[in-house]
């Protein structure tokens, strides 16, 4: 039995980690993932070349593990990411899409190529963190509790991983949406990996 | 274990697996020139599908169809659907039953949607080309994509055969689909990742990548009912590098992990060849050479379907699956097209010709390998059944 061991939720206008917000946007305002970053103090300067949703993942995924005092030196293989959304990578497939379009104004970047991968968010994390398990991404049409348990839970019988970081990063017209948890086999009371306990840290 | 009980592959060299299968073994290569296509200012080297091909045999299939599903379906929307029907057909399964679940596996869809006007605005989701798929077929479970960089085709099985083992689903129809455009056409140019003539895995003289369209599909069900399955899928792994988002680790430890955990419980006598990924980039075919070596599984016969097909993307991984396991039931291991001497650091055991599998009682599996952007490597475990 996996239990929840720390979860963060990013939404349009702030970031709650373990149920405490940690961030604000300022009234009305869409919440801006470089001045969360520099809020929550990180200094990884891969960040700034980062897409969107690769932005709003990594900090997802920085602010749980970084709580639950994870190892992020030591290369681990007994750790998965798995990850959905609906979205995929439409942002930044739009971003490269203006670069292409006009033919006056023809310039394909492979920087802003390389992100039109939904998948990419999954390496930038394992990269970070040296996480070297499984890494899947999937896409629904909306947020499913009910898949993604019961994704997760086959994944991890499968690689009998120690740890999965998962759940939803998406991110659209300038809103992100994101939950991430990080799944520990433990049993030391925090909260159950239940598709019905996916749904009360996402609503 | 799960079993394969209908397949079908639409693309350059056909819209049925045995075309298909009969075009590679007389040696005949869909990936063409291309000038001018999609309104890319560069010519390029891939396997397209002509289109109006696909729209005669998607009409047939419409005709039959019921008033509500007439829209105007995209070329990558046509494509996966008469992929799917034909196996689907093949299995002779229903699959609009409760017990039957569609994956589908694509990185881009209809991306090139973006660059038109007047067309609804759902239709470039991946969720939304899943969905049209099952309501196509009546079926009312949810659609999962799977969007793993090129690694895809593979992890789509995977996920398939957790559905299967978990006893979720009796039947899943994995489907594998990818088309091209100015989108991905210029992103690969950008990346400079593109040969000018026909690519040559593993050889010395490699100089990149040819790209190809393709939908393609498996129908695995739970039990090898009447003995229809033509091959089986055993197990599979999917292991991240952590080292690089669009380069593969310098000791291939991604994919060296994949091969350590699918070859755990068999001996290297035991698997008739490896398919790899083999894009014939520099780096891709190099890095499959460590793995392959680091984990002694260097006499093992390797070949690379690329040059019939192109990288097929998101279809890459289940085409390449079912040309495989036809050649695997035949016997044979396929050759690597336009290899001559092998430019990769590690000895392998390379080859272009069509050879006889060796001491083939002893080999009833095969390995499909495949490797992508995201540090994503997977491979996968099969049997042949004949």
């Amino acid at each position: 039995m996996m239990e929840i061991k720390a979860y963060s939720r990013i939404t349009a206008d702030k970031m709650v980690v373990n149920g405490s917000t940690v961030y604000s946007s300022s009234d009305g305002e869409n919440i801006n993932l470089t001045d969360l970053y520099r809020h929550l103090g990180i200094d990884y300067p891969k960040f700034f070349k980062m897409d969107n949703l690769c932005k709003a993942g990594f900090l997802g995924a920085e602010t749980i593990i970084r709580d639950a005092g994870m190892d992020t030196v030591t290369p681990k293989k007994d750790c998965d990411i798995v990850l959905f959304n609906s979205t995929s990578s439409l942002d930044d497939d739009i971003a490269y899409n203006n670069t292409i379009e006009d033919d006056a104004n023809y310039f394909p970047s492979p920087s802003v190529f390389v992100y039109t991968l939904a998948n990419i968010v999954t390496g930038e994390i394992a990269i970070r963190n040296k996480i070297m398990g499984e890494s899947s991404f999937y896409v629904l049409k909306e947020f499913s509790s009910s898949i993604i348990y019961s994704v997760v839970k086959e994944t991890a019988q499968e690689t009998s991983a120690n740890a999965v970081l998962c759940g939803w990063a998406d991110f659209l017209n300038n809103t992100p949406d994101v939950l991430l948890m990080l799944l520990q086999r433990t049993d030391d009371g925090k909260i159950q990996f239940t598709a019905e306990n996916i749904n009360k840290l996402y609503r | 274990m799960m079993y394969a009980i209908g397949d079908n592959i639409v693309c350059g060299l056909g819209f049925n697996t045995d075309e298909v299968y009969s075009s590679v073994r007389r040696d005949i290569s869909g990936v063409k020139r291309c000038e001018g296509t999609f309104g890319v200012h560069e010519p390029f080297m891939a396997s397209l599908v002509d289109e109006s091909m696909v729209d005669d045999v998607f009409d047939s299939l419409h005709n039959s169809r019921s008033k509500s599903l007439c829209r105007d379906y995209t070329k990558f929307e046509k494509m996966m659907i008469i992929s799917a029907q034909n196996a689907i057909e093949k299995a002779g399964v229903d699959a609009s039953g409760r017990d039957f679940r569609f994956i589908l596996s694509t990185t881009k869809g209809n991306v090139d949607l973006l660059g038109r006007q007047n067309t609804d605005s759902d239709r470039v989701y991946l969720w939304r080309s899943a969905e049209l798929l099952s309501e196509w077929f009546g079926n009312t479970n949810i659609p999962i994509v799977v969007s793993n960089s090129c690694v895809s085709g593979a992890c789509a099985q995977i996920a398939a055969s957790r559905e299967i083992n978990s006893g979720t689903c009796r039947y899943v129809a994995v489907v594998g689909a990818e088309v091209l455009s100015k989108f991905i056409v210029s992103g690969f140019q950008s990346f400079k990742a593109l040969s000018s003539e026909e690519c040559r895995p593993f050889d010395k003289s490699r100089t990149g990548l040819n790209l190809g369209e393709a939908a393609a599909t498996i129908v695995y069900s739970s039990d090898n009912e009447e003995n229809k399955g033509n091959f089986a899928f055993c197990s599979g792994a999917i292991r991240n590098d952590a080292n690089h988002i669009s380069g593969p680790s310098r000791t291939a430890e991604g994919l060296f992990n994949v091969l350590d955990t699918l070859t755990e419980n068999i001996s290297s006598e035991q698997v008739a060849f490896i398919n790899a990924h083999g894009t014939a980039t520099l780096y891709n075919d190099e890095m499959e050479s460590i793995a392959i070596s680091r984990s002694g599984l260097n006499e093992i016969p390797v070949n690379s379907l690329k040059p019939y097909f192109g990288h097929t993307m998101g279809a890459a991984g289940v085409l390449e699956t079912i040309i495989s396991s036809r050649a695997a039931n035949d016997g044979i291991v396929l050759g690597s097209r336009g290899f001559a001497q092998s430019g990769v650091s590690c000895s392998i055991n390379i080859s272009n010709m069509t050879k006889n599998i060796p001491e083939r009682g002893q080999a009833p599996y095969f390995i499909k390998m495949l490797s992508g952007f995201g540090g994503s490597n997977a491979a996968i475990l099969l049997k042949r059944v004949l």
